[in-house]
């Protein structure tokens, strides 16, 4: 056993680090938050030459191979940063699924591209309800010749007006076993009759309203078997879930650093306000939430490496805990730094607003407590 | 990274297991008839029976080579590998398998002498704290210095071959029936010289003329601890472990022994099935309280800290074996472990509503008052080992590197 990142782990985020304080400063992402795309093209270039996009891809298809906990070691320098990059929709949300389900035409189609930065894709699946389970999905695809006709509205979909591609969670038969019949299509973000429209939201990340007018959909582009999307959407929020894990963990101690930095050097009443216990246990307890965080994160990102039937467990275990230690650390993050860390000019908000996002994408702390309650069968 | 086990830690947890299947059912007999068992440390029943279940128990263990297994060979120990006391730890926790008599010794008092002690002093000690002839107790605190050790008053003065202790000591663990303590006394009195180098550690009979132990009742009615006082206890210069002025250093290292890895969150884990049972057998508005979203959440959250705790663990161990220091995880680790534990018997108490007030031996008591009397124990766990408060200090000082609050 060994229960901590390998030499090659610890230099891929020593290099993510470097490269991310260089290329991806505060004043960048503040400019995207203004930014009608939210990205910038020529970081993302730069993204895929480091190789990132393609991490976890067989070579075949332009990857390097790497395994899913050296993605999570990435994606918690990128939630360090708050990298204003579509990565996880592109990279965790449909490229994994097209891996596990596509045909070799479709990894051929959309896996290379993807590596290399020509292409990126986002998951339409949430709704009006905001839920995760099969009966959330109401977005019909009907078959038409060689054609389904998709109708609906997808919601909170992220990135989707800077996309290729949509992978598409579509109801195809609707019978009492909603599992049955959940079917999931490749669509061309430009087809006739898509309407994309980017929401307004408090961290200015770009979550957008998709409607499908009489959507037409080759039936070639159903990605995995008709009617039975659903155990590769399973697969696809577990991966999610702790892909959002790592990069909360990040940002978490970013929060937790920049607070001791701050408690070291600010001086009231004569000393360090580091000196006086009221903040060293909020840090302690801070440092507490931190490294569970990292600790979970990394069993449950080897779950998911090593297909560990447990996976779903420890997703559940991490995105529950996780979403509380975010949350904290940047609420206790502010507090610490008083007046200052209330201010717009200071980045703690921009993490304190990502943490009260991050904490109900994909499942909050409650659903996923609930989660683990059935399958500890209490 | 890699979770799972080798071949040959693989092999050491099945010998194990198969050892523990064959043994235990005696000793749910044996337990059964003394009663339920203190869930928490320091819950632990001095009575003539419970002693006798414990030496039992601990021959048991020692004959299978159970006992002290993280000892070198040469000291009569296994020799284990971290990960087989990992290993054992949470099979002997999965198995709800008690320790054997005087964990402090295996633990504390041992492993000190191995690092620090004598030849001599090894080769006295040593084997009779494997097999339980000798028990231990630790003579440190005393009643103006618990958390600010460092400020112990007890005296130990030259004498021709001996020194003369004089002083008072407080929550001596087993106390009353240890052969044996390890004591920290002040053998420096020059004022200008730094608190940390006025200790010297030693080697203390709990049978030399001079040493008086009255015990005292913890809430939970039980007497584990007691105070210690030495009046003129005459010790022999060869029973002082290290160097004359340097026994704060070493009693640093004895606590570094005690820093646990991942078992009590594996034990912690062990509870929680247990109130998971809980929940299943009572009733609350004519269903099982298993199906109360509310109970379910603040389970499911235990559930959660206590893995959270063991992974903590785990990566404090791989620096271990690494040969690093510990990181944070090992402080934050234990100090998640201790609290975690209060809250869990504070909500078994919870649930079981006018019933959690009957106590062992009462006509409706649930599971014959096992839990009341865990749950009292477990208000020790946040002050035993150093307090919470104390821990958050450590944490923020030693591992965060924020300054201390100095006048």
């Amino acid at each position: 056993m060994n229960f901590e990142l390998d030499e090659e782990q610890v230099m891929l985020k020593t290099a993510a680090r470097d490269f991310l304080e260089k290329e991806c400063p505060k004043k960048l992402v503040r400019e995207m938050m203004e930014d009608k795309r939210g990205y910038s093209p020529e970081l993302w270039k730069k993204i895929s030459d480091q190789d990132w996009l393609g991490l976890t891809f067989p070579e075949e298809y332009g990857g390097t191979g790497c395994c899913f906990l050296d993605l999570a070691v990435l994606l918690e320098e990128c939630g360090r940063a708050l990298l204003p990059a579509p990565i996880i929709p592109t990279v965790v949300l449909t490229a994994h699924p097209i891996m596990a389900a596509g045909t070799e035409e479709q990894k051929k189609q959309y896996l290379p591209k993807i590596a290399n930065g020509e292409m990126i894709l986002t998951l339409a699946f949430m709704e009006a309800s905001g839920g995760l389970e099969a009966s959330d999905v109401n977005v019909t695809a009907t078959p038409s010749g060689d054609n389904f006709i998709i109708n609906g509205t997808k919601l909170f979909v992220p990135d989707a007006h800077i996309a290729d591609y949509l992978l598409c969670v579509t109801r195809t038969k609707n019978g009492p076993d909603k599992e049955q019949g959940t079917s999931l299509f490749l669509v061309d973000a430009r087809t006739d009759g898509i309407r994309i429209e980017v929401l307004k939201t408090m961290t200015d990340e770009k979550l957008c309203e998709v409607v499908f007018n009489n959507v037409a959909v080759h039936k070639k582009n159903v990605l995995g078997k008709l009617d039975q999307g659903w155990p590769v959407m399973k697969r696809v929020l577990v991966e999610a879930q702790v892909a959002e894990c790592a990069w909360m963990t990040g940002g978490a101690r970013w929060a937790m650093e920049i607070s001791i930095d701050y408690a070291r050097l600010r001086i009231a009443f004569g000393r360090p306000i580091g000196s006086f216990q009221a903040i060293q246990h909020k840090l302690a307890n801070m440092a507490v939430e931190v490294e569970g965080a990292t600790s979970i994160v990394y069993y449950a990102a080897w779950t998911i490496m090593e297909n560990n039937p447990d996976m779903t467990l420890a997703a559940s275990m991490a995105k529950s805990w996780c979403g509380e230690t975010y949350k904290h650390a940047t609420f206790d993050g502010v507090q610490i730094h008083g007046g200052i860390g209330y201010t717009w000019d200071h980045d703690m908000h921009l993490y304190l607003k990502r943490a009260k996002a991050c904490e109900v994408t994909f499942g909050d702390s409650n659903y996923h407590r609930e989660k683990v309650a059935q399958m500890l069968h209490i | 990274m890699d979770f799972s086990l080798s071949p040959q830690e693989e092999a050491f947890r099945k010998e194990l297991c198969d050892w523990l299947d064959k043994n235990t059912p005696e000793l749910r007999q044996r337990m059964r008839r003394q009663g339920p068992p203190g869930g928490a440390p320091g819950a632990g029943e001095e009575s003539p029976e419970a002693q006798e279940f414990t030496r039992w128990w601990h021959k048991k263990l020692y004959d299978a080579g159970y006992v002290g297994i993280a000892w070198p060979k040469e000291y009569g120990g296994r020799g284990a590998t971290i990960m087989e006391q990992v290993i054992f730890n949470e099979e002997m926790a999965k198995h709800r398998a008690p320790g054997g008599v005087g964990g402090l010794g295996i633990g504390w008092a041992g492993p000190t002498i191995m690092a620090a002690g004598t030849e001599e002093q090894k080769k006295r000690f040593l084997p009779k704290i494997l097999s339980g002839e000798e028990v231990w107790c630790q003579a440190f605190s005393e009643p103006e210095a618990g958390s600010d050790l460092a400020n112990s008053q007890t005296r130990a003065v030259e004498d021709g071959d001996d020194y003369v202790v004089n002083g008072q000591k407080v929550w001596t663990t087993g106390g009353m029936r240890a052969d044996w303590a390890i004591l920290l006394a002040k053998t420096e009195f020059d004022p200008s010289v730094p608190r940390h180098r006025t200790f010297s550690y030693f080697l203390m009979d709990m049978h030399s003329p001079g040493v008086t132990v009255r015990p005292l009742r913890e809430m939970t009615g039980a007497a584990a601890f007691g105070e210690t006082f030495l009046d003129n206890v005459r010790i022999p210069k060869n029973l002082m472990v290290g160097q004359k002025n340097n026994g704060w250093y070493i009693s640093m290292g004895t606590l570094e022994f005690e820093r646990s890895n991942s078992s009590s969150a594996i034990q912690h884990l062990t509870t929680i099935s247990n109130l998971i049972e809980l929940t299943h057998k009572m009733e609350r508005n004519g269903q099982p309280l298993s199906k109360d979203p509310v109970t379910r959440q603040k389970i499911a959250q235990f559930y959660i800290e206590a893995n959270v705790g063991k992974y903590i663990g785990l990566r404090a161990l791989t620096r271990q074996l690494r040969g690093q220091t510990p990181g944070p995880e090992s402080s934050v680790g234990s100090l998640l472990a201790m609290e975690l534990g209060q809250r869990i018997e504070d909500l078994a108490m919870y649930l079981q509503g006018p019933y959690s007030q009957l106590v062992r031996g009462s006509k409706y008591a649930i599971d014959n008052g096992a839990w009341q009397r865990s749950f009292l124990a477990s208000r020790g766990r946040t002050i035993m080992t150093g307090t919470s408060e104390i821990k958050r200090n450590i944490i923020a000082q030693r591992t965060l590197g924020l300054p201390r609050y100095t006048e």
